[in-house]
């Protein structure tokens, strides 16, 4: 492909109208009312009249919708339709529960659990003849009701995107997509602004860090620019590590550019020419997207010197996370960049003022930079109209856990958890009851029923005894035990504590075996006491962020779940049956049919009967795995 | 598992690598991750040719490789396997498909298996959330797990071998 050179504003706005124009049809479809066949008819659009969106996201892609895209391919040609039918791979629509995910446009017909020997039937049918593949659409689990179409579908009607604006609509690979959607028109406004006016516009959109802390964006800005140097760095915060959560990648995948745009406008700035993304290596996907994206960006003169004819140079390149959680926090992510061990350092000197290599270091998180363009554009009123009073905007959050619709939303701050889980989420998995969410991963806390109508926002959040942290959003059920699940987090946070200050290094995994204790029922309620002695101590005194928030998960349960720790303690026993030294398995004779699936599927052979008698489980044996749970039709085996 | 490749061919490759980035101290990490290609993993003897290369102690090139999960200094099995520990999959039940795994191969986190096969990692976060629990083997994400097909999946790798 190649790509054109755009050396100056006019030319930036013509590459604009012509690339708009193949995207007609694109933003057509978004429209309430769709589209009509005259309206088609008249797109200057080489005459495509039909697209088929795949998702290319992580999630899809490892459930082989590369395949789906080369069937699309070989299918398209062979009934003649490669003239008519435009294929986008795009980045991740969202709903990940049903992958891998097609979409059809103008009419967004929305396949779900799509398979690369459906796509002769999509094409056969939908593409060629007008007939939707009726078992291939998204059914809603409440009515089982079929959903011809993705505008109506509950996941997507709350959502507002505007970080995720881009992500299942453009090609990731293919700047020309980018421009369509007014792609670097916010960096051609900003060069024609003073910089200090566009920080006083991010200042007053009133746009917090996404990555966690929530500390204003703009002050920050403003912070790097006051600071005389010549040199000066940009940081893009990738290095997701909160475990369950992906909103990052997804926007790295599915819309790279508006993170080079929004690095090049915080340069501007700031005063920086060099950018730096350090991004988990873990995440081979959204590097291979990235390296692309800054290619295609430098081959347009968008990335390097004298950008649009300007005395504005900017670069950006990439460096690469080895796997630690700490070096989210940016002091430690500076380190690492550095070539060291990711160990924090004490603030001040902020990063703004002394970072990487002792120049002054802007640092933003991914979601944070994707909010910039839209800013921008649309003026930093639209932005605070978004929201709470004090937490503006919108907030991406990856759902997990024991919910019906796992996937990556947007939703405007402001928005309850209830609304989130319930309407968004549709509800709790297999019909089980609602026991907690945790948002914030590691540094976060677990946040129970009574906490479900809150607006969701930082302060909110902080005062409910969790955080929002980079908006990690983990749902649990009755079958999730508390005290196990602040024993998971704890065994994190020992395992990626860099080990610089003792009450993180040390404090923590007395935590974990206090906790750990408690799971196997030996504790005594003295270690109760301790256990949360110790916790607000290490909150109190730990060096760096990651340190100071990872008693959380255990003061949270603790606050909201107390009943739990004392069934282990005092009672000896796990309410969710999850921890496997307080439960036991036993079959009931009178239910029991004697039909051997449980023996025959015993892991360990710890279950003995003969065929048409009752069967016993030896519990020395036992290795409570909860297979026999499984194959038994009968319900004939309790656990307690 | 008896690995002894690390060939003066690899090390002058771990020079070169090092020379490519100008012998700076500050691109270590990126040094590692390319040095880390070559074999899978990172002997003594790699770190050694960087540290000499970079100028700076082996103490040091030690301490970034042992800090980070990301590289490793013992040689992974054929079809390396990587159970998903996120928050998401943790909560579908990902520790009974590690149990299971770790019955199944005689293996514990972090070991190899005697004939060379697979060796077992945990990893936090694949981003594949939708399909917890997930396992990864020789890169190919098996999703929505369950205990009971472990077995079949294991087996189906040592028919390749």
């Amino acid at each position: 492909m190649a790509l054109p050179i755009i050396a100056s504003f006019p030319e930036l706005a013509e590459m604009q109208k012509k690339c708009a124009a193949d995207f007609a049809l694109r933003e057509l479809s978004n429209r309430p009312e769709g589209v009509t066949a005259e309206e088609i008819k008249n797109l200057h659009n080489d005459g495509f009249e039909q697209y088929v969106l795949v998702c290319g996201g992580t999630g899809c892609h490892a459930s082989n919708s590369a395949e789906i895209l080369k069937n699309f391919e070989v299918a398209i040609e062979k009934h003649g339709l490669n003239k008519k039918v435009k294929i986008v791979r795009t980045g991740c629509f969202g709903f990940c529960e049903q992958g891998p995910i097609v979409k059809i446009l103008p009419d967004n017909t929305f396949y779900v659990h799509v398979t690369p020997e459906d796509v002769e039937e999509i094409v056969a049918s939908h593409l060629e003849s007008g007939n939707k593949v009726e078992r291939l659409l998204y059914v809603l689990p409440t009515t089982g009701e079929h959903m011809p179409d993705s505008k109506h579908m509950p996941f997507y009607k709350k959502q507002v995107r505007i970080a995720l604006r881009n992500c299942g609509f453009i090609d990731p690979e293919n700047i020309n997509d980018y421009f369509a959607r007014r792609g670097y028109e916010a960096l051609a406004k900003v060069l024609q602004m003073k910089p200090e006016d566009v920080i006083q516009t991010i200042i007053e959109a009133g746009l917090r860090g996404r990555g966690g802390g929530g500390f204003p964006t703009g002050q920050k800005w403003k912070i790097t620019r006051e600071v005389q140097n010549d040199t000066k760095y940009v940081v893009c915060n990738a290095d997701e590590g909160d475990p369950g959560a992906f909103m990052d990648r997804s926007i790295l995948e599915g819309d790279p550019f508006s993170i080079i745009e929004a690095m090049s406008i915080n340069g501007y700035c700031t005063g920086a020419n060099h950018g730096l993304i350090y991004i988990r290596a873990e995440y081979p996907l959204a590097i291979h997207r990235l390296e692309i994206a800054i290619a295609q960006a430098r081959e347009c003169h968008l990335l390097g010197n004298n950008i649009l004819g300007t005395n504005f140079s900017f670069d950006i390149e990439l460096r690469y996370g080895a796997g630690a959680f700490v070096c989210g926090e940016e002091t430690a992510l500076i380190r690492s960049m550095e070539g060291h061990r990711g160990e924090p350092y004490v603030k001040p000197p902020f990063p703004s003022v002394r970072g990487y290599k002792g120049y002054p270091t802007n640092v933003n998180n991914v979601e944070t930079f994707a909010n910039i363009p839209p800013i921008i554009l649309n003026g930093a009123k639209w932005f605070a109209s978004i929201g709470t009073e004090k937490s503006h905007g919108t907030k991406v959050f990856a759902l997990a856990g024991k919910v019906n619709n796992v996937g990556l939303i947007e939703v405007p701050m402001g928005t309850t958890l209830r609304q989130v889980i319930f309407e968004i989420g549709g509800g709790i998995k297999g019909g089980k009851k609602f026991k907690a969410v945790q948002t914030g991963g590691p540094s976060g806390g677990c946040l129970c029923e009574k906490h479900l109508d809150i607006p969701i926002d930082y302060d909110n959040l902080i005062a409910a005894g969790s955080m929002m942290g980079s908006g990690g959003m983990i749902v649990m059920d009755e079958d999730n035990c508390m005290v196990a699940v602040a024993k998971f987090y704890l065994d994190f946070t020992v395992e990626e504590s860099c080990g610089k200050c003792a009450p993180c290094r040390i404090g923590n995994k007395r935590l974990y075996e206090l906790l750990d204790k408690i799971t196997k029922g030996c504790a005594t309620m003295e270690d109760l006491e301790n256990l949360e002695n110790l916790a607000k101590v290490i909150k109190d005194t730990a060096l760096c962020g990651l340190g100071q928030t990872s008693p959380n998960p255990v003061l949270s349960t603790l606050l909201n779940f107390r009943d739990e720790y004392i069934a282990h303690v005092v009672d000896h026993r796990c309410p969710a049956h999850q921890c496997t030294s307080l439960v036991r398995y036993s079959i009931d004779p009178a239910k029991c049919k004697g039909c051997t699936a449980c023996a025959r599927n015993c892991p360990v052979n710890a279950i003995s009967g003969t065929v048409k008698n009752p069967h016993t489980i030896d519990p020395a044996v036992c290795i409570r795995c909860g297979s026999c749970v499984s194959r038994c039709k009968f319900g004939a085996i309790t656990v307690e | 598992m008896k690995q002894d490749n690390c060939t003066k061919e690899i090390l002058d490759k771990v020079r070169q690598i090092c020379a490519e980035h100008r012998n700076d101290s500050g691109e270590l990490i990126t040094v590692l991750h390319q040095a880390q290609h070559l074999l899978g993993y990172l002997p003594r003897e790699i770190q050694e040719v960087v540290a000499e290369c970079l100028r700076i102690p082996v103490a040091s090139v030690y301490g970034v490789v042992t800090f980070y999960s990301f590289f490793t200094m013992t040689p992974k099995g054929k079809f390396p396997i990587s159970v998903c520990m996120g928050t998401a999959c943790y909560v579908r039940g990902s520790e009974k498909i590690l149990n299971e795994i770790q019955r199944q191969l005689g293996i514990k986190v972090g070991e190899t298996t005697e004939d060379g096969l697979f060796s077992l990692d945990c990893l936090r976060c694949v981003g594949a959330c939708g399909l917890a629990p997930v396992v990864t083997i020789d890169g190919k994400v098996f999703g929505r797990l369950t205990t009971d097909k472990v077995a079949g999946i294991l087996d189906e790798y040592r028919k390749q071998a």
